[in-house]
C-alpha cells in the first residue's frame, strides 16, 4: 500500500470513537463501567436497606409520643428472646413455611415428572400456561376469592354439607391459610421441578429399566436423586415467601405469624425498632435455610 | 450479658460500616431532635389569626363514613358542598384505628385527621398537631359545652381541635342466629358459648379497656374506675379475661367494610361494633338480620376531633373545613350516616329523622357517663396512685400476647 503525498491525513476521529477506542484496551474498566449502575442499586437499596433495618433494630420508641429514639438497646431483642408469645409466633410461621413446602413439593412433583417425561409437546404447552396463568392474575383477587371460598356460606361448606362435613372456616385456625399459602405458592414449586426433571436424558430412564429396575426403584435412584436439587430449589420459593407473607393470614386467619407483627408494627403501632428486630428473624432463618440448600446443590439447578 | 453487649456492637459497628459504604440515598437521622420543652407557647406564637384563600385541595385522615361525598349513598354528601363552597378538592383517606391515623399524621403529608381521644393527646405529644384558633371556626361557638376543654382536645387551655361528635361501641347479634337476645357484655366472654368461632373483637390494643369496663361492673373488687386507667393488677384481670375469650374469637376486626361481609356471610354473628356497620347492615339489601344495643355494664366510645396538622400544606383549606364539618347542615348528614351524637346541637332541628339527638343521647351526659371514651393510657393514673398505670406500649405489648 502505497500513500500518495498528496492525499489528505485521515480526519481525527471523533470523541465518541476515541473514547471507544480507549476502553477497547481496558477490559476491566469496561466491566466496571457496565456494572456500576446494577452494582450501585443492588448496594444502596438493598444492602442499604437492609443495614439500616439492622441498625434500627437497636433503637427504641418513646412509649407516648411514639417517636424513634436513638440510643442503642438491646431492649428489642431481648423481648423477643422471653416474649413466649414472639417464640410461638416464629415457630407458627416456620411450621407453616415447611408444611407448606411439603404440601407443594407433594402435589408439584407429579404434576412437573407428568409435563416433563409424558406430556406429549402440546399438552405440555397448554400445562405450562394453565400453571402460569394463576400468576397473572392479582394476588389479593386470589386471596379474595379465598376468603369467599372459606367463608361460612362459601363453596367449601356447601360441598362438604352432603357430607356431613365442615370447612376449616375462617378466623380459627391454620388450616385455612396452609390451604391458601399452598395454592397460592405451588407455581414456583412446579417450574423449578419441571426444569430440572426435564434435564433428565430419557436415555437415563430407560438404562434403568434395561438394567431391569421397576419404576418405583427408577424413581428412587435415577429420578429423584437428579431431580433432588430441583426441589429444594422451588422449597426455597414456597419457604420463604411463607415466611414473610401477612396478608394472607390477615384475611383467612385471625392467628399472628412473622409479617403480621412486624407489619402492625410497622404500619399500626409505629414502633419501627421493633418492627426491625422481629424481621431479623426471617432473615437469619433464610441464612440458614439457603446454606442448607447450596450444600444440597441447589443453586446449580436454578 | 456483657457477651452480647459487645457481640450486639460489633454487628452494629458492621452495619454502620455498611451505611457508610452505601452511602447517599438512604436518608436516616438528624431530623427528630427539634427542641421540645416550650412547645406549647410557640406553638401558639404560630396559630394562624386570619384565614387566606384556599390552597386548592386538603388532605384528610378520617374514621369510614366521616368524610362522604355522595357516592355510597346519594343523599349523604357534605363533601361537594365544602368542595364547591371552597373550591378546595377533598383528597379522603381512611383508617380504622387510631394507631393508623397516629402512623399517617406522622408521614407529613396529611392536613387534618379525625382523631378519638386515644390518638388525640398522642398526636399532640408527638408536636404533629398544631393548636387551632378556634376564632377562625365560627360554628366552633355553637358545640355543646360538655365536648369542649376536654383533656383530649384541650391541653394546657391550648386548643388543639374542633369535637366531631361521640357515640358508643355497642354489643351487635344476628338476630337468626343468637338466641335470645343479650344484655351484657357477659354473652361475649361466655366459655362454653355455642357461637364459639364467631365472636368478633375489636382488633386493637384498645379493646383491652372493653374487657375492663366488663370487669368494671362484675368484679367490683378490682375496683376499676377508669378502663383506661389500669393499675397492673385491673390490667391483668382484663388481660387474663381475654386470653380466656381468645378461643370463642374467630376473626379480630379492624376495617368496618370487611365487619359488614363477615356478618352477612354469617363468618361473624356476635360482637363489638359501630352504629355505622348497623345501619350498614340493616339498609342492605336484603337487610342482615342484625340488632345492636349498649350492654347494661356500659361500653367504651369515642368523642372525636378533627384537628389540624403542624405540617400542613394546605392549612387555609383544612380550616374551612373544620368549619364545615362543624356546621349544622354538615353535622347532621354525618350523625345520621354514621350513627352517633352530633357536636352541634343545631344539627338536632336538621337530621331527617326528627329525634336523632334523643335516640343518640346527644345531649344526655348521664348516658355518656356509661360510655367511656377512648383515652391513650398512660402512665399516671391520674388519681392518688400515681405513676401505677400500664401505658399504651404495655397495652399494645399485651396484646399482641392476647392474639397469640
Amino acid at each position: 500500500m502505497t500513500v500518495s503525498a498528496g492525499a489528505k491525513a485521515p480526519p481525527r476521529p471523533g470523541p465518541g470513537r476515541r473514547f471507544s477506542t480507549f476502553l477497547s484496551a481496558r477490559p476491566k474498566l469496561q466491566l466496571a463501567l457496565l456494572l456500576a449502575a446494577p452494582v450501585a442499586w443492588l448496594v444502596v437499596a438493598y444492602l442499604g436497606s437492609l443495614a439500616v433495618l439492622f441498625v434500627s433494630a437497636f433503637w427504641q420508641v418513646d412509649a407516648l409520643t411514639t417517636e424513634i429514639v436513638h440510643t442503642f438497646t438491646l431492649q428489642n431483642f431481648e423481648d423477643i428472646l422471653q416474649g413466649d408469645v414472639y417464640r410461638t409466633i416464629t415457630l407458627r410461621t416456620v411450621g407453616m413455611a415447611a408444611a407448606v413446602t411439603v404440601t407443594d413439593a407433594l402435589i408439584a412433583f407429579p404434576i412437573a415428572f407428568y409435563m416433563a417425561k409424558v406430556a406429549s409437546p402440546r399438552t405440555r404447552r397448554l400445562l405450562v400456561v394453565a400453571i402460569l396463568m394463576p400468576l397473572w392474575a392479582s394476588y389479593l383477587v386470589k386471596v379474595y376469592a379465598w376468603r369467599i371460598i372459606l367463608s361460612e356460606q362459601g363453596i367449601l361448606n356447601w360441598a362438604l354439607e352432603p357430607f356431613g362435613l365442615k370447612g376449616p372456616g375462617l378466623g380459627a385456625g391454620n388450616v385455612a391459610p396452609w390451604l391458601v399459602f399452598s395454592y397460592i405458592w405451588l407455581p414456583y414449586m412446579i417450574l423449578p421441578v419441571y426444569a430440572g426433571l426435564e434435564r433428565i436424558p430419557d436415555s437415563l430412564l430407560e438404562a434403568s429399566s434395561d438394567l431391569g429396575a421397576r419404576s418405583l426403584r427408577t424413581f428412587r435412584r435415577v429420578v429423584l436423586p437428579i431431580a433432588f436439587p430441583a426441589l429444594v430449589a422451588g422449597s426455597i420459593f414456597t419457604f420463604s415467601l411463607t415466611l414473610g407473607d401477612y396478608i394472607i393470614p390477615l384475611q383467612v386467619s385471625s392467628k399472628q405469624f412473622i409479617g403480621n407483627v412486624v407489619y402492625d408494627n410497622v404500619g399500626v403501632a409505629n414502633n419501627l425498632p421493633f418492627a426491625a428486630a422481629y424481621a431479623t428473624v426471617p432473615v437469619l432463618i433464610m441464612i440458614v435455610y439457603l446454606g442448607v440448600a447450596r450444600k444440597l446443590g441447589a443453586f446449580r439447578s436454578l | 450479658m456483657t457477651k452480647t453487649r459487645t457481640r450486639g456492637l460489633r454487628l452494629i459497628g458492621l452495619a454502620a460500616l455498611l451505611v457508610v459504604a452505601a452511602l447517599a440515598a438512604v436518608s436516616c437521622g438528624g431530623d427528630d431532635n427539634e427542641g421540645s420543652g416550650t412547645t406549647t407557647a410557640a406553638a401558639e406564637a404560630n396559630m394562624p389569626t386570619s384565614i387566606g384563600a384556599g390552597e386548592g385541595q386538603v388532605n384528610l385522615i378520617a374514621w369510614a363514613g366521616y368524610v362522604e361525598d355522595g357516592s355510597n349513598y346519594p343523599d349523604y354528601d357534605w363533601v361537594t358542598p365544602y368542595e364547591k363552597q371552597t373550591g378546595c378538592k377533598v383528597n379522603f383517606k381512611q383508617a380504622n384505628s387510631s394507631d393508623e391515623m397516629v402512623t399517617l399524621m406522622r408521614t407529613g403529608n396529611y392536613d387534618g385527621v379525625s382523631a378519638s381521644g386515644d390518638a388525640s393527646l398522642r398526636l399532640v405529644a408527638g408536636e404533629d398537631v398544631s393548636p387551632v384558633n378556634v376564632d377562625l371556626v365560627p360554628n366552633y361557638a355553637d358545640i355543646y359545652p360538655s365536648l369542649k376543654n376536654q383533656p383530649y382536645n384541650t391541653v394546657d387551655g391550648v386548643h388543639y381541635g374542633i369535637p366531631h361528635g361521640r357515640g358508643a361501641n355497642l354489643l351487635m347479634w344476628r338476630t337468626d342466629v343468637v338466641k335470645p337476645n343479650p344484655t351484657s357484655w357477659g354473652v361475649v366472654y361466655d366459655t362454653s358459648s355455642p357461637y364459639k368461632g364467631k365472636i368478633t373483637d375489636y382488633g386493637r390494643p384498645i379493646y383491652i379497656a372493653d374487657a375492663a369496663v366488663y370487669l368494671k361492673s362484675t368484679q367490683p373488687d378490682l375496683k376499676i374506675t377508669d378502663p383506661y386507667e389500669l393499675d397492673e393488677d385491673q390490667f391483668n384481670a382484663a388481660v387474663d379475661l381475654l386470653k380466656k375469650q381468645r378461643p370463642l374469637v374467630g376473626e379480630f376486626w379492624t376495617d368496618a367494610a370487611k365487619q359488614i361481609t363477615a356478618f352477612t356471610n354469617k363468618d361473624q354473628v356476635l360482637g363489638t361494633t359501630w352504629q355505622y356497620q348497623v345501619n350498614t347492615l340493616q339498609a342492605s339489601k336484603p337487610p342482615v338480620p342484625v340488632k345492636a344495643i349498649l350492654p347494661k355494664e356500659g361500653s367504651t366510645g369515642w368523642s372525636d376531633t378533627w384537628m389540624i396538622s403542624s405540617s400542613a400544606k394546605h392549612p387555609n383549606c383544612m380550616y374551612k373545613w373544620m368549619n364545615h364539618i362543624a356546621s349544622p347542615k354538615s353535622q347532621a348528614l354525618v350523625a345520621e350516616y354514621f350513627g352517633e351524637a352530633p357536636a352541634n346541637p343545631k344539627a338536632c332541628a336538621l337530621t331527617s329523622v326528627k329525634n336523632h339527638c334523643e335516640i343518640f343521647h346527644a345531649n344526655d351526659e348521664a348516658y355518656f357517663d356509661k360510655v367511656y371514651e377512648w383515652q391513650t393510657p398512660v402512665k399516671d393514673c391520674g388519681d392518688d396512685r400515681g405513676d401505677e398505670c400500664m401505658d399504651y406500649s404495655e397495652w399494645s405489648r399485651a396484646w399482641t400476647e392476647i392474639v397469640g
